[in-house]
C-alpha cells in the first residue's frame, strides 16, 4: 500500500544547522494497517508525514502509494490518495467558513472542482445524517461558521471530514495532543472506531505511549530517522509501557512519552 | 448647498463599487493585500477609450478592457505564485508597468470622448435628465456583478478559492492547486476594476493616465465603511457591504467637497479615514487590534 523506500531528508544542508531528518528510512505498510508512530522529539516523526504527504520532497529515496511512485507528487496531487487531521485543529479546518462548507471542501478531496453550486440540498440532507455520528449535536449548526466551534468539535469534525471521501491512507498528525485529557480521549474513541468501521490504512503519529500500545495492530518506533522498533499483532497486543521504556527510556528522552508510564 | 448631492453620490458610488467588489476579492476573500489596482483601471478606461477611437463597439471596447484587466491580474498572480515575490510588491511592479502600457496603448497621457459616442451617448438624447439613465445602468451593472460573484463564491471552485484565503494549507491538502485559485482570483478582481475604468472612461467623457491613482486607498475606504454599515458575516453581505460602502464613501467625498474641502486634499482625506479607521482599534486594545481585516 505505502512504500518508503531508503527517504533521506536532511534540513538547511550545508549550513552550521544542518539537520538529518530521515536517514535512509525504509517501511512499508500494507493496505488496511493501523500503524502508530513514536519517537522523541526530531526523531523524523513529523518530517515522514510531510514526505508521505507531498509537503517536503525527500533528499534520496522513492515513495510509493498504492503502487505509484509519488516521489516527486506536489501536496496538492497527493489529495487524491490521502487525507490528513494536524495537530492544531485550526489547521484541518476553514474557520471563516461554515460546517457544511467545509464538509463540502472535503468531500471533493482530490476531485476536479467546477462551477456547480456547493452546498446542495442533498449533501446538505447527507452532512447532517454524518454528523449526527459525533453526537456532539453539530447536525444543528450546519450554518455556523467553523470558528466558533471548540477545540475538539473542530477536530471531531476534521476526522469526520477526512472520511467523507474514503482516503487510500489517513494521516493523524498527533491529532489530539492539543485538547484536554478527557476531549482527547473522545476524539481518540471516535478515530478507533471510524477506522475500524471503514478499514482505512492509518499511520498515526503520536506522544502518548499508551494510546500508541491500545490503538492500531502495528507501532513502530523512530529514533534518528530510522525504524528502531517495528512490532505488530500478538507482540504489540502483549507490549506494555513499562516494557518500552526499559528497554529504550535511554533513547526516547522525552519528558512526554516517559510521563505515561505513571498514567 | 446639498442639491445635486444625490445624482452625483449614486452614480459615482454605484459606478466605483465595481473597485470595491474587486478589491473585497482580493484582500477579503483570498486575504491576498493585491495593488495591481492602480494600474488596472486606467488600463481599463485605456484600452476601451483607445478602441472606441479605432470606432470599435463601446459595448464591445468595455469587455476588452476587462479583458486587459483580467490579464493584468493574472499577472500579479504568477509574479507571486511562480516566482514567488512578496505579494505588495508584485502588485507594485505590476502597477508601475501598467503605468508604461497604459501611455502606450493610448499613445498619449489621455484621450478624449466627448464628440465620440459612447455607450452613454444614448442616455444624453433622452427627453429625461441625464442623471436617472445613467444611475440605472450602473444599478443594474452593479447587482449583476453582485450576483454573479455571490453565486461564484457558492460554486465548488469558488469555495476552493475562499478556503485559499482562509486555510491555504488544508485547501491544498484536499488537492486544490492554490496557485491556479490566487491567479484566478486576482485575474476575477482585476477585471472587475478595468470593467470600472471602462465605463467611468465613456461616462466622464475621456481617459487619463492617472485616473488610477489612489483607487487601493478609496477602494478599502469603502470596504471599512461598508463593514461598519453592514457586518460581513457571508458572502452575501460581504459584497453587499463593498456596495453599500462606495455609495458611502462616496457621499461623503462628495459632501466634504460642497463643504468646502479642497479637491487638492481629497487623497490625503481618504488615507487619513483609513488609517483612523484601522488604527483606532489597534490603540483601543493596546496593540492588538483589527478583527478580521484580513488581507490589510
Amino acid at each position: 500500500m505505502l512504500v518508503l523506500e531508503n527517504i533521506t531528508k536532511i534540513f538547511n544542508r550545508g549550513t552550521q544547522d544542518e539537520k538529518v531528518a530521515l536517514d535512509g528510512l525504509s517501511l512499508t505498510i500494507e493496505r488496511g494497517d493501523f500503524v502508530t508512530v513514536i519517537g522523541s522529539n526530531g526523531a523524523g516523526k513529523s518530517t515522514m508525514l510531510n514526505i508521505i504527504a507531498g509537503t517536503h520532497q525527500p533528499d534520496a529515496g522513492r515513495l510509493y502509494i498504492a503502487g505509484q511512485d509519488v516521489t516527486k507528487s506536489p501536496e496538492h496531487a497527493m489529495g487524491r490518495y490521502l487525507a490528513r487531521v494536524f495537530q492544531d485543529p485550526t489547521l484541518g479546518t476553514a474557520a471563516a467558513m461554515s460546517i457544511e462548507e467545509n464538509l463540502c471542501l472535503a468531500e471533493l478531496r482530490g476531485q476536479r472542482r467546477g462551477l456547480g453550486w456547493g452546498v446542495t440540498r442533498a449533501r446538505r440532507r447527507r452532512y447532517r445524517k454524518v454528523l449526527e455520528v459525533l453526537e456532539l449535536g453539530l447536525e444543528d449548526r450546519l450554518r455556523d461558521k467553523v470558528g466558533l466551534l471548540s477545540g475538539g468539535q473542530r477536530q471531531s469534525l476534521a476526522l469526520l471530514m477526512t472520511t467523507l471521501t474514503m482516503p487510500q491512507l489517513l494521516l493523524l498528525d498527533e491529532h489530539t495532543a492539543a485538547l484536554d485529557p478527557k476531549t482527547a480521549d473522545k476524539v481518540m474513541q471516535l478515530t478507533d472506531k471510524v477506522v475500524r468501521e471503514n478499514h482505512l490504512t492509518t499511520l498515526m503519529v503520536t506522544h502518548n505511549m499508551n494510546q500508541a500500545l491500545r490503538y492500531g495492530n502495528r507501532m513502530i518506533m523512530l529514533h534518528q530517522g530510522r525504524v528502531q522498533l517495528d512490532v505488530s499483532g500478538e507482540e504489540k497486543a502483549n507490549l506494555t509501557v513499562r516494557e518500552v521504556v526499559a528497554k529504550f527510556g535511554r533513547t526516547l528522552k522525552d519528558e512526554t512519552l516517559l510521563s505515561a508510564e505513571c498514567d | 448647498m446639498f442639491s445635486g448631492v444625490m445624482p452625483i453620490t449614486l452614480e459615482q458610488g454605484l459606478a466605483y463599487a465595481l473597485v470595491a467588489l474587486g478589491i473585497a476579492l482580493t484582500f477579503r476573500v483570498l486575504a491576498f493585500p493585491d495593488l495591481t489596482v492602480d494600474g488596472s483601471f486606467p488600463l481599463g478606461g485605456a484600452v476601451a477609450a483607445r478602441l472606441i477611437l479605432e470606432g470599435m463597439d463601446p459595448y464591445l471596447a468595455a469587455l476588452a478592457g476587462t479583458a486587459a484587466g483580467f490579464v493584468a491580474g493574472c499577472l500579479t498572480g504568477l509574479l507571486n505564485t511562480k516566482l514567488k515575490i512578496n505579494s505588495l510588491l508584485a502588485g507594485i511592479l505590476m502597477m508601475t508597468i501598467l503605468y508604461s502600457v497604459n501611455l502606450r496603448i493610448m499613445g498619449r497621457a489621455n484621450i478624449q470622448l466627448l464628440t465620440i459616442p459612447t455607450l452613454f451617448t444614448p442616455f444624453e438624447e433622452m427627453e429625461i435628465s441625464r442623471d436617472i439613465p445613467v444611475v440605472l445602468f450602473f444599478l443594474v451593472v452593479v447587482l449583476v456583478v453582485k450576483i454573479l460573484c455571490d453565486w461564484f463564491l457558492h460554486t465548488e471552485y469558488g469555495m476552493a478559492m475562499r478556503a485559499t484565503g482562509d486555510n491555504e494549507q488544508m485547501i491544498r491538502s484536499l488537492g486544490v492547486n492554490t496557485d491556479t485559485t490566487t491567479v484566478l482570483g486576482l485575474g476575477i478582481s482585476n477585471a472587475l476594476v478595468a470593467l470600472s475604468g471602462a465605463l467611468i472612461a465613456q461616462d466622464q467623457g475621456f481617459a487619463d493616465v492617472g485616473m488610477g491613482i489612489g483607487m487601493i486607498v478609496a477602494g478599502l475606504a469603502s470596504i471599512i465603511i461598508g463593514e461598519a454599515l453592514i457586518k460581513p458575516k457571508s458572502v452575501f453581505r460581504l459584497t453587499l457591504a463593498a456596495v453599500v460602502g462606495s455609495l458611502a464613501y462616496r457621499f461623503i467625498i462628495v459632501l466634504g467637497l460642497r463643504l468646502g474641502l479642497a479637491p487638492t486634499d481629497l487623497k490625503m482625506a481618504t488615507g487619513l479615514m483609513v488609517i483612523l479607521a484601522l488604527g483606532i482599534p489597534s490603540l483601543k486594545r493596546g496593540g492588538e487590534g483589527k478583527i478580521h481585516l484580513r488581507g490589510v
